[in-house]
């Protein structure tokens, strides 16, 4: 088994309130799923949108979010499966992709 | 727990108006972006975190605080609280004001001040009710282009132009001065009439927005009449006229007008509570004494609510009743009515000759259900050729395929 992180980007595409609800039920159905198949290892935390970035040895702080908005990243999660194909498989079927966000699949690195 | 169905869409309405009393309608473009991004964050973690105890109370925070954050990032916040007299400078909005956001009354009374605002006397009712829909509704402009079937561009330019008015008005209309209220609120019961009719009469009527809008309408016009000032007797016929059509909805067949529909429902499908909280406004809406359109298409719909089946309809009081909106409302669709109820109630013959005392027919042309009602009675009296003309030229201009297939189905039953 190995551990990956799944990294979302909201994209920046505008769902109206009624596409919002319909996509949240389509989030929560599919953590839902991979949690009964046992297949995530942490659900991770959702990032607010606020916040800086510090840079340079001068401590230079700016505001966040950054640049793009559909570049700022929304959150993670930690899955565990056989490959790094299986996890790719897992984040084509994110509804997060439906909806003009996208997934960075991205192997967890150990130690040893 | 499970949200209720339309939650962000109402939600959104309760925000913006909420919002637009904290920041100023000026900043109607900011509310709308603070609230539109409150509910994608909502998405982004209430997946990871489960459903909040408080959703409205989250989300209406979260709103608000982005709203802040915006005006922070703009450097507005200072002069804004100036110009509104309020502090917003803090973080939040203090305790006070953070419990008015949650109180229900005030929330109602946001609501309003916002619905009035709507009906801003520079804008088309069209725009009127197209705010209305975007902004209390949280329909998204797209969907209240695909409501009124409407070319997206002519629609945002509608809401743009709205919005514009709303923005300029400067403050929102002020729902506590009765006499203001009064003098408004014929504006907005003819809005959400127009609303409403959009659902029901509507072209798109295999669209699943349709009973939507008449949904809408009856959430608004409740708002209406649970405000003192909005308790006039219009208020409730016009509340009760929605609740007794919605009632039909369920058995309602595609081919808009009464009498195609009505000989083709199936009754028992017709929805008992609407209709019963449909009779109990309607006699709210008789201890005045005006009588207005509303009351008299409430009650119109009352007859037919109350028929047992097609034939036991009480035409005669009908006919009385659209002899009465003759007075007030001289259209042809009007007279094709009146006449439709006067073939029922004395014969096709009769209803044709109604028909052919039309003053101005020409206007009626355009519209399939003439031609459909036409070659109805028509071949009601076994005037088959006529009637086969007429039915095509209705199927010649019907608005969907399902009127299609409907007046396909009457003209092959013609055999001819």
């Amino acid at each position: 088994m190995s551990e990956f992180a799944l990294v979302y980007r909201s994209g920046d595409v505008k769902l109206s309130p009624e596409e919002l609800q319909a996509h949240l039920k389509d989030c929560m159905d599919w953590f839902d799923d991979l949690l009964s198949q046992g297949l995530i290892k942490d659900k991770g935390v959702p990032l607010g949108s606020a916040g800086s970035v510090v840079t340079g040895r001068q401590g230079a702080v700016h505001d966040g979010p950054f640049a793009e908005a559909k570049d700022v990243i929304s959150g993670f999660t930690l899955v565990q499966v056989d490959s790094l194909h299986a996890a790719i498989e897992i984040a084509k079927t994110c509804p997060v992709t439906h909806v003009g966000g996208s997934v960075e699949v991205r192997p967890v690195q150990g130690c040893s | 727990m499970e949200l209720p169905d339309h939650f962000f869409r109402h939600e959104t309405g309760r925000i913006t108006a909420t919002l637009s009393r904290v920041f100023g309608i000026q900043n109607i473009d900011l509310i709308e972006d603070a609230t539109q991004d409150a509910c994608s964050r909502a998405v982004e973690v209430w997946s990871v975190r489960g459903l909040p105890e408080n959703p409205s109370g989250w989300l209406i925070t979260a709103a608000k605080n982005r709203a802040l954050d915006i005006l922070r990032r703009e450097r507005r916040l200072q002069s804004l609280s100036t110009d509104l007299g309020v502090s917003l400078n803090t973080e939040g909005l203090g305790l006070a004001q953070e419990d008015q956001l949650a109180n229900l009354n005030a929330i109602a009374d946001d609501q309003l001040r916002l619905m009035f605002s709507c009906g801003h006397p520079n804008l088309s009712e069209e725009a009127q009710v197209a705010i209305m829909l975007h902004y209390l509704c949280g329909f998204s402009i797209k969907e209240v282009a695909q409501a009124y079937l409407s070319a997206l561009p002519a629609v945002d330019k509608r809401i743009t132009r709205g919005k514009k008015t709303l923005a300029a008005s400067g403050s929102l209309f002020d729902v506590t001065q009765k006499r203001d209220f009064l003098e408004r609120l014929p504006v907005i019961h003819r809005a959400l009439y127009l609303l409403f009719n959009q659902g029901y009469h509507g072209a798109s009527q295999d669209s699943p927005v349709q009973p939507l809008l008449c949904r809408e309408a009856i959430r608004l016009v409740t708002m209406l009449f649970e405000n003192p000032f909005g308790q006039t007797t219009e208020t409730f016929a016009l509340a009760a006229l929605m609740h007794l059509h919605v009632a039909r909805l369920p058995g309602k067949l595609n081919l808009s007008g009464e009498l195609t529909q009505l000989l083709d429902q199936d009754r028992s499908l017709w929805d008992q509570r609407h209709i019963q909280s449909g009779f109990a406004l309607l006699r709210r809406a008789s201890s005045g004494q005006s009588l207005s359109e509303y009351h008299i298409e409430a009650l119109m719909a009352g007859v037919h609510a109350s028929a047992k089946d097609f034939e036991s309809t009480d035409w005669h009081k009908l006919v009385h009743l659209y002899n009465a909106l003759q007075q007030l409302n001289d259209s042809p669709v009007v007279a094709l009515n009146r006449a439709i109820a006067i073939a029922q109630s004395e014969g096709p013959g009769r209803g044709l000759e109604e028909i052919g005392r039309i003053s101005d027919p020409k206007r009626l042309e355009s519209y399939p259900f003439y031609w459909a009602t036409l070659g109805e009675l028509q071949s009601q009296l076994n005037r088959v050729l006529e009637a086969k003309e007429s039915l095509a030229r209705a199927f010649a201009i019907a608005r969907n395929p399902a009127e299609q297939s409907h007046l396909q189905r009457k003209i092959d039953s013609l055999g001819v």
